[in-house]
């Protein structure tokens, strides 16, 4: 178990408060300073060198995206963005990162707009978490106050201002290039990329954008050295992670640990347990819902971070795990999924748009054992329709998770839907091929 | 799911108050001159804020003319995102979070609740215009679930008997108070913490 010392955020049950005043006594606010006048060179070398990768889901890493932005500030202003429109389901992390270490993240903040050279910082929250939102300029406020931030910033000679932006409940402006629209005062809809926002992002200027976790760790990390940061978890996999423990344990909750720490270490120990034991477990979702789930034989000796994942076909993501034990019906869960994908898919790429209602029409039938036995592989054909085939990475994770129930379940289904279909269809005619063009030779 | 439908009795009128207007500047102002689009989505909640938690067209047109920018914007944005109600809401807008991890936790049961006391369909107002009620995707609050939001703030740790109480507060006419419903503090492990032990200590 990784020791108190070692954890960043020391405040994430709120026993302390999340005052200024109390975050500069855990240590916030102090060396900004000096970390800021070392240069934004020795900034993105450091953080480089820590490893660390990003926290939003697809383990980027920090100092590589940094590094992307222009060295020196053109005609265009630069801009920093921090996603805080947490919506994966089974990750609630940024929640108490906003809530309880606010400061954490706007000192994370002026070290990220002074390397990458922006004088304004956006942070987009969703509309939910209002009274997160709340917390937070209560924080920047008491920041502007001890000229923390504002002109001058800490003594910096950089001039940085913080606003916060309220999303109203869009699942997909958690995509970078989404977000940036809804910022713009659009509709939520991603961007193609290239170009990438490093260089085109907000108002056509060069934006690099951060989730809230990985923002919030980046004080520590230069205050404590990379070093100490790199010698937690695994190398690759480096430092401390927020996991969010959800689902069917006996005590679910928040816990910041190494990455690396094992997956039943998680749940066995801080989460209490499976409800009903160990052995009542069903499968996990090791990553926020988009991430393939993964069986129990699986679960015995997983590891939690990014490539040890990734090996299993699955994948870190946001580390949101969702525990599911054997009470609950899988085809059921993961249909509810579904309708989440179907609900939130912005409705842009026809892929995801069509793809997304049809799984969930699907899987909703195999559920109550409605389906056919060649619909099974039919279900497996919609998701490959959908990857890959999208401008972002939603379709991915509308389809990753139907897959992984496929890889893992497919025998529980097709006992369930274990009958001919009515009507025999020539079986050469593809599905997704429009009928009324067959009869058109060379169609 | 969230009403999209445009509501039959519309206002004529619509503009912010004094203290809105005010507000709805200085939310302009946070954004780079000539990039006054960014504000449509606060100024639609400053609207909504403004009008009884909903949204009517004249607001809409209004923004559109605050902002400078066609009206079509602003209602292209008003209808894309969910929180935007386009159609009245109880005085106490219930939200279920029914998503998976919600739901393997049993917020079935909670829909169930509202159904029996507040009405069997979703986006029905009660009759004394306190509650209405829908299901709404992941709230972002998955290690207290089953959970639920009534208006801004979060309710959590829930069952069945738990939300009954809350919604016969509302029903009474009183507040509810925010917060997990097991006297948990926050996302903690209950009765099991291993972890910031000194800190906890420290509180008693």
């Amino acid at each position: 178990m990784l020791e108190d010392k070692d954890r960043i955020f020391t405040n994430l049950y709120n026993d302390k408060g999340s005052d200024i005043d109390s975050a500069i006594l855990r240590g916030d606010w102090s060396q900004t300073k000096e970390i800021c006048l070392n240069g934004r060179e020795w900034i993105i070398n450091e953080i480089k060198k820590s490893e660390l990768r990003g926290r939003g889901g697809a383990g980027f890493p920090t100092g590589l995206k940094w590094s992307f932005a222009p060295k020196e500030l053109g005609s265009r202003p630069h801009y920093f963005v921090i996603n805080a429109d947490e919506s994966e389901p089974g990750t609630c992390k940024d929640r108490d990162i906003l809530r309880f270490e606010p400061h954490k993240l706007i000192e994370g903040c002026l070290i990220g707009s002074y390397a990458v050279n922006a004088h304004k910082c956006y942070i987009y929250i969703r509309g939910e978490y209002f009274n997160e939102g709340k917390n937070l300029q209560k924080a920047i406020d008491e920041a502007y106050k001890k000229n923390l931030i504002g002109k001058n910033a800490s003594g910096t000679g950089w001039d940085l201002d913080i606003y916060i932006h309220y999303g109203a409940g869009a699942y997909i402006c958690g995509e970078e290039t989404a977000l940036l629209e809804s910022l713009e005062g659009n509709k939520g809809q991603p961007r193609l990329k290239p170009p990438f926002p490093a260089l085109i992002g907000l108002y056509g200027c060069p934006t690099i954008v951060n989730n809230v976790e990985t923002i919030a760790v980046i004080p520590t990390i230069l205050k404590r050295g990379a070093k100490w940061f790199a010698s937690l978890g695994k190398p690759k996999n480096t430092g401390t992670k927020i996991f969010c423990i959800s689902g069917n344990v006996n005590n679910p909750c928040n816990v910041e640990e190494e990455m690396g720490v094992s997956l039943k270490e998680l749940i066995e120990n801080h989460a209490g347990g499976v409800i009903g034991g160990w052995d009542n477990l069903k499968a996990v979702i090791p990553g926020g819902s988009s991430m393939p789930l993964l069986p129990k034989d699986i679960c015995e000796k997983l590891t939690m971070d990014f490539d040890s994942l990734v090996e299993q076909k699955s994948g870190l993501g946001t580390a949101g795990i969702v525990v599911i034990n054997k009470d609950q019906d899988i085809i059921k869960c993961m249909a509810r999924i579904a309708r989440f994908y179907k609900h939130e898919s912005c409705g842009q790429c026809t892929p995801c748009r069509e793809g997304t209602g049809w799984m969930w029409r699907m899987l909703e039938r195999m559920s109550k054992g409605e389906a056919s036995k060649e619909e099974v592989d039919m279900l497996m054909d919609v998701t490959k329709q959908i990857e890959g085939h999208t401008i972002c990475a939603f379709g991915e994770g509308s389809a990753w998770p139907v897959q992984g129930l496929l890889r893992h379940f497919k025998k529980e289904i097709e006992k369930r839907n274990n009958f001919d279909p009515l009507i025999n269809k020539n079986k050469n005619i593809p599905y997704l091929v429009d009928q009324h063009l067959l009869e058109k030779e060379n169609a | 799911m969230s009403i999209k439908k445009i509501f039959k009795n519309q206002p004529e009128k619509f503009e912010f108050d004094l203290s809105n207007k005010k507000l709805a500047d200085r939310i302009i102002n946070n954004y780079p001159s000539g990039k006054q689009k960014s504000a449509v989505m606060a100024l639609l909640y400053i609207a909504q804020r403004q009008n009884q938690n909903w949204i009517p067209l004249s607001a809409m047109k209004y923004i559109a003319k605050y902002l400078n920018i066609p009206y079509i914007k602003v209602y292209e944005v008003a209808t894309f995102y969910t929180m935007y109600n386009l159609s009245p809401v109880g005085e106490y807008f219930i939200q279920v979070c029914t998503t998976t991890p919600c739901m393997i936790r049993g917020a079935y049961k909670l829909v169930e609740a509202c159904k029996e006391k507040i009405s069997n369909k979703e986006n029905e107002i009660t009759k004394d215009g306190k509650c209405s009620w829908i299901e709404v995707e992941c709230l972002g609050a998955c290690v207290n679930a089953p959970m639920i939001q009534i208006n801004e703030n979060y309710f959590e740790d829930l069952d069945k008997e738990k939300i009954e109480k809350i919604i016969d507060q509302i029903l009474k006419g009183q507040t509810p108070k925010p917060g997990s419903y097991r006297g948990r503090k926050n996302s903690e492990p209950e009765n099991n913490r291993k972890t910031l032990m000194g800190d906890k200590n420290v509180r008693g």
